[in-house]
Parts: structure tokens; C-alpha cells; sequence
């Protein structure tokens, strides 16, 4: 049963109709048509699309690539792909195999599919102005350098990533020299490496996501003008792990974000001018760990609760800005209850130097000695910047505006 | 021996002193749970708690009881008794009994509390394991010290002293040897300096079987690795072991040739 069109033909794909194969209906089709496949297994591979077409699935058929290697190439503009389940992407050491990869195009619609036994999953390769809605990527990788990325942006501009869910992969979702890209309501859980990983991408805005139990949260790296909201970063543990990574990245601005359970919350390296603000941090190893060459960053108006060191700083200079933040730690006073406490906080415990210092001296947390040598650079600080401090730490956590 | 264990053991049971270390414990277990809420949570505090307090607690009983139940030890020694069965009989009544208080103590309130529902209960029993052999190993030591000093108030003042140093002076050392040798691979000095301080071994221990273990890091990857296998484990629990075993063999020594 076809469905009736005026400006366009419809082809449709099934075991018992005169086509049944995809690639038989791609090679009869025109310009503008659409392509209907039925619900059905399509043991095809390699499946080039270049003319401006539109494939849509229905009761989400299957196409087994047999690992044979790629198998959905689109390199035409304004295609859309809707509906399918994909599986069985070829692996290979030397080429980058993916379940649909996009080539030089435009106005791409990839939406609704469900990718499991791939190698890369979407990939996208100097293409702009599309979107990839509300898709399912579920890898089995296992180590870093025998799986690929869920979905993967090399040299794009203006994609909307969103509402996907990845899984199990390499990176969740991962950019490369891509600018003024949007990702927002993505699912990224349990992959090997990032949930999200930035390289010399810039002017991008993430929203909304969740990052869960990768190897890290997010990594942004070598990038400028970021706006990170409204995400959640957590349970990203073990000896390696952090929620969120920035080296060398530049005015980018962190806002009412929720960091819980995470070795590390963020890890900031050589990277300036950031804007931390409303975020929460929660039980996390340390919050914020600073490794060196960052200034003039704001950190204003965030919580930290409960966190075994809230900041880690090596270096006696300083030049961040501390500022109206709550400290669980915080012992200070309010006397003439305006809500601020009347004693500045210090975030930077010595034993957090010195564990930077000497990595080994960390099998000493929570003993006695440790808890006296604290209190001792507290009451004057020696080895700790002096500078760095919130003069003006709240006494109540802040409920952030999150809607 | 067992009969002098006995008495030892009954006649604490009567006195203030348990009831009041009972107490302490009781209390301090049902106010963690209340502010806590939460079970794992409430084990970490607690660990803090144990791996200070129930050394010093060992330390100053263990010494305390020996002096004032000296004129009676004379008395025993009259009786054609063992001289080492009178002394152990007398550690191990003090020991036993405030190993007891530890584990009811704690135990009452967290059992109340719905711990066997809970996946806590391995790092509790691994908690109250290493605070019986805390206190095991401290009061052998308060013992020791008691028999070579009969001076009361240097008797108390070695004993404090001992417990400062392997609480607090021995980790200040090894912190200072750790960041003299900061040039040097580290972690097996870091591994045998825990392993020599009781107080450092159950405090990794507990560390390490608690999730905050990551934080640790690559040093921790190293820790983890030794403790984390059952080789490990033995070897940890047998170095607790010596240093109970140790102390023993000394006071059975000592009170053999001592002149009373």
C-alpha cells in the first residue's frame, strides 16, 4: 500500500512487493521521492544515496550490514532518514565504518533510528544546516581503540543534535572543528571514553543533557565561546574520571549545571575567562580541580556540598574570583544576619597542596594528623594562595531557578 | 586462666566504666543514623570515630585497669597460679569486654536501623572486625607498658604518648619521609609505612572497601591492588595479628621475671 502523493512519487520496499531491496528503489527514484519500507529484515550494505530523497521506515525495519563494512552513505543535500534499526557495522582498524554516514551535505534530517553492533554510528563529514532528533545508539564497546563514536561531527556548522540517547560507545557524542552546533535533551550513559568531547569546536550550546557513568562526563578542549546549561554530570567515578574536563578553552560560560558523584568534578586546565555560576556540586571527590594557567575566571553563586576538597589549586598565584558561593564546609558566622557570612571562606585545604604536590601523600585522607594540619593553615594561611577566597560565602544554600 | 578471665570479665561487666563506654557508642550510633539517614554514609563518620577513639579508649583502660587491680594481681600471685595465666586472663577480660560494648554498642542501633536489608553490611562488619582488633592490640600495649612502669602517673603518661604517636606523630612522619622522597617511586614505601602503624592499616583498609576509594587515584590503583586481592587481605590481617600477638608474648615475658 502506497500512500498517495501529487508532487512526488512513493516507492515502496517489501518482501512481497516488485522491489525488495532499498537499493533498487534508491536506483528508481528521482529527485523528491520518497521511499516507504516496510517492516522487514534488508541484509544490504554500502547503500549510496545521491539524489535529495526521503526514507522512511515503517514499524521500524531492520537493515544488517553483515559487517560488511558502511552502510548508509548519503552525499546529497536535503535527504531525510527516518525510522530504521541498523545493525551489524562492519570494524576496521584503518577506515572509519558507520551505520550513515553524511558527506558534504545540507539540510539532512537523520531521525528516529536505532543503531546497535556498529562501529561509528552517525557520522557526519563537512556538513551543515541538519539534524539528528531522537535517535538510539546501543554499542558493546569495551575498550578505546576498537570502538567508534555514537555520533560523530568532523568540519560541520548550524546541527541541532537532540534527544538522543547513546550508550556504550567510544565517545557519546563527539565534534571536531565544528561550530554553532546545538545539543540539547541527550541521553549519554556508560561509554568508555566521553559523553561528549569538544575539539577545536567553537560557539556551540549544550543543554538540557545528561552525562551518566562514562569514563568522563564531558571533555572540552581547545575551544571558545561555550555555553554549557542546565546539564547533569554524574556518577562518572573511578581513578581517572571527572565530570567535566576543560583545557584550553576560552570565555565559555557554565551555568546551572548539577555535578554529583564524580572523582572529579571539573578539571580546568589553561583555560580563561569562564563564567561558573548557579551550578551544584554534590558529593564529588573534588569539585573543582584547577591544574594551572587559569585566569580571570568568575566562580559565583554555586553550591558545594559535601564534597571532599571543593577546590584543588596548585601555584601561589591566583587571579579567580570567588564570590557569594555556599560552602558546606563553611564554619563562619553571620552576625548581622544580611545572610553572608562576616569570615571569608578558604576552599583550598593544605592537604589538597600537597597532594598535588606528592600524589602518595593522598593514602593519608581522614587521618587525625591530616585534620590538624588543616585547621593549622586555615587559622593562617603559609602554603595556600592567601587571595584565594569567597569573602563573601552565603550562609544558606541557594535554591537555583531551574525550570 | 579462664577462670580469672572470668572474673575479670564479670567484675567489668559491674562497674561503671562499661556501661558508660556502652553508652557512649549506643548514642553515638543512634545520633549518627538520625542526622545521617543513610546507612553508608553514617559507616564513613563512624569510621573516623573508631580509628581514633577506640585506640585511646583501649589505651587509657587497658592501663587503668591494671593499676587498679593491682593489690588483687599481688593476691592471685600468692596462689599457686600461672603467672601468665593470671596477666592474659586479665587482658583479655579487659579487651573482650570492651570489644563487647563496641559491637553491641554500635550494633544495636544499626541493626534497628534495618542493616541487614542494606548492602552496608560488609563495610560495618569490616568496621567493627578492624575496631575488635584495635582494641585488641591497644589494650595489649596499655598492658605492656603498665607491667615496665609502677609508676601510675608515668604509666598514663607513656601510654598517652604511645597512642599520640601511632594516631597522629607517626603520620606526620610519614608524610614528611613521603615528601622528602618525593623524587623517588613512592607507592611501596607508602604501602609498608601503612602496614607498619595499626591505626594507618585499618584506616586504608576501611578506605579502600568504602567508595571513596577512587579518589585515591593512581596510588590508590596501587593500594587497591595489593588489598583489594585475598592475598592482600591476609597479608593486612596478619600484620594486625603480629602486632597483637607481639605485645602478648611481652607481657607473658615481663611477668614471668618481674619482682612484685
Amino acid at each position: 500500500m502506497s500512500i498517495p502523493s501529487a508532487w512526488s512519487n512513493t516507492i515502496t520496499v517489501c518482501a512481497s512487493c516488485p522491489i525488495k531491496t532499498i537499493q533498487e528503489a534508491i536506483q528508481q527514484a528521482s529527485e523528491g521521492d520518497t521511499i516507504l519500507v516496510k517492516k522487514g529484515i534488508y541484509k544490504e550494505a554500502n547503500l549510496k544515496i545521491d539524489k535529495s530523497i526521503t526514507l522512511i521506515g515503517e514499524g521500524l525495519p531492520t537493515i544488517d550490514g553483515e559487517a560488511k563494512g558502511e552502510i548508509i552513505t548519503i552525499e546529497a543535500d536535503n535527504v531525510t532518514l527516518d525510522g530504521f534499526k541498523i545493525i551489524n557495522v562492519g570494524v576496521s582498524y584503518t577506515t572509519d565504518y558507520a551505520a550513515v554516514r553524511i558527506v558534504n551535505s545540507k539540510g539532512f534530517i537523520i531521525q528516529n533510528l536505532e543503531l546497535e553492533k556498529l562501529f561509528f554510528g552517525i557520522y557526519l563529514q563537512k556538513s551543515n544546516n541538519g539534524k539528528v532528533l531522537n535517535n538510539k545508539v546501543k554499542g558493546e564497546a569495551v575498550t578505546e581503540f576498537t570502538s567508534g563514536n555514537a555520533i560523530h561531527l568532523w568540519y560541520c556548522k548550524n546541527v541541532e543534535v537532540r534527544g538522543n540517547d547513546v550508550r556504550k560507545v567510544r565517545d557519546g557524542i563527539y565534534l571536531e572543528f565544528s561550530d554553532n552546533i546545538t545539543i540539547t535533551d541527550n541521553f549519554s550513559v556508560n561509554n568508555v571514553r566521553y559523553g561528549l568531547h569538544f575539539m577545536f569546536s567553537n560557539n556551540n550550546t549544550v543543554n538540557n543533557n545528561v552525562f551518566e557513568t562514562n569514563g568522563a562526563g564531558i571533555a572540552l578542549m581547545f575551544s571558545k565561546f561555550m555555553e554549557v546549561k542546565n546539564n547533569v554530570i554524574k556518577k562518572n567515578w573511578g581513578s581517572a574520571a571527572y565530570g567535566l574536563l576543560l583545557k584550553e578553552v576560552n570565555d565559555a560560560n557554565l551555568k546551572n549545571n548539577i555535578f554529583i558523584e564524580n572523582t572529579v568534578g571539573i578539571t580546568v586546565e589553561g583555560s580563561n575567562r569562564l563564567v561558573y555560576s548557579n551550578n551544584d556540586f554534590t558529593s564529588n571527590g573534588y569539585a573543582i580541580r584547577v591544574k594551572g594557567a587559569c585566569y580571570e575566571n568568575h566562580i559565583v553563586d554555586n553550591n558545594f556540598l559535601y564534597n571532599s576538597f571543593d577546590i584543588s589549586y596548585n601555584g601561589r598565584i591566583n587571579d579567580n574570583k570567588f564570590n557569594n558561593n555556599f560552602w558546606s564546609n563553611y564554619t563562619g558566622y553571620d552576625l548581622d544576619k544580611d545572610g553572608i557570612g562576616d569570615v571569608p571562606y578558604r576552599p583550598v585545604k593544605l592537604f589538597s597542596y600537597i597532594v598535588n604536590r606528592t600524589p602518595e601523600t593522598i593514602i593519608l585522607l581522614r587521618s587525625l594528623f591530616i585534620d590538624l594540619i588543616d585547621f593549622s593553615e586555615k587559622v593562617s594561611p603559609v602554603f595556600t594562595p592567601d587571595d584565594l577566597m569567597d569573602d563573601n560565602p552565603r550562609m544558606k544554600r541557594i535554591e537555583h531557578d531551574r525550570n | 586462666m579462664l577462670k580469672i578471665l572470668k572474673y575479670s570479665f564479670y567484675d567489668l561487666m559491674r562497674s561503671r566504666w562499661s556501661y558508660v563506654y556502652f553508652a557512649f557508642y549506643l548514642l553515638l550510633g543512634v545520633v549518627l543514623l538520625f542526622l545521617n539517614n543513610d546507612l553508608s554514609k553514617a559507616v564513613i563518620t563512624l569510621m573516623n570515630v573508631i580509628i581514633v577513639l577506640v585506640p585511646l579508649i583501649g589505651t587509657i583502660f587497658g592501663v587503668m585497669y591494671y593499676y587498679s587491680s593491682k593489690e588483687f594481681t599481688e593476691l592471685l600471685l600468692a596462689q599457686p597460679l600461672k603467672r601468665s595465666s593470671i596477666f592474659l586472663g586479665q587482658y583479655l577480660g579487659v579487651a573482650i569486654s570492651l570489644s563487647m560494648s563496641l559491637i553491641l554498642g554500635l550494633g544495636i542501633p544499626f541493626i534497628f536501623y534495618g542493616l541487614f536489608m542494606s548492602n552496608a553490611i560488609w563495610d560495618f562488619s569490616l568496621l567493627l572486625i578492624t575496631g575488635v582488633f584495635l582494641t585488641l592490640i591497644f589494650t595489649a600495649l596499655a598492658f605492656n607498658i603498665a607491667i615496665s612502669n609502677e609508676n601510675r602517673i608515668k604509666g598514663f603518661g607513656y601510654a598517652i604518648l604511645m597512642w599520640l604517636f601511632l594516631a597522629v606523630i607517626y603520620d606526620g612522619l610519614f608524610l614528611m619521609s613521603l615528601l622528602f622522597f618525593e623524587d623517588y617511586p613512592l607507592d611501596k614505601l607508602s604501602l609498608f609505612g601503612t602496614m607498619l602503624n595499626p591505626i594507618d592499616l585499618s584506616r586504608t583498609l576501611i578506605l579502600l572497601k568504602l567508595d571513596i576509594s577512587a579518589l585515591l587515584g593512581y596510588t590508590g590503583a596501587v593500594f587497591k591492588q595489593f588489598f583489594g586481592t585475598n592475598f592482600g587481605l591476609i597479608v593486612s590481617f596478619a600484620a594486625l595479628t603480629l602486632w597483637i600477638v607481639l605485645p602478648v608474648l611481652r607481657i607473658v615475658y615481663k611477668s614471668k621475671r618481674k619482682d612484685f
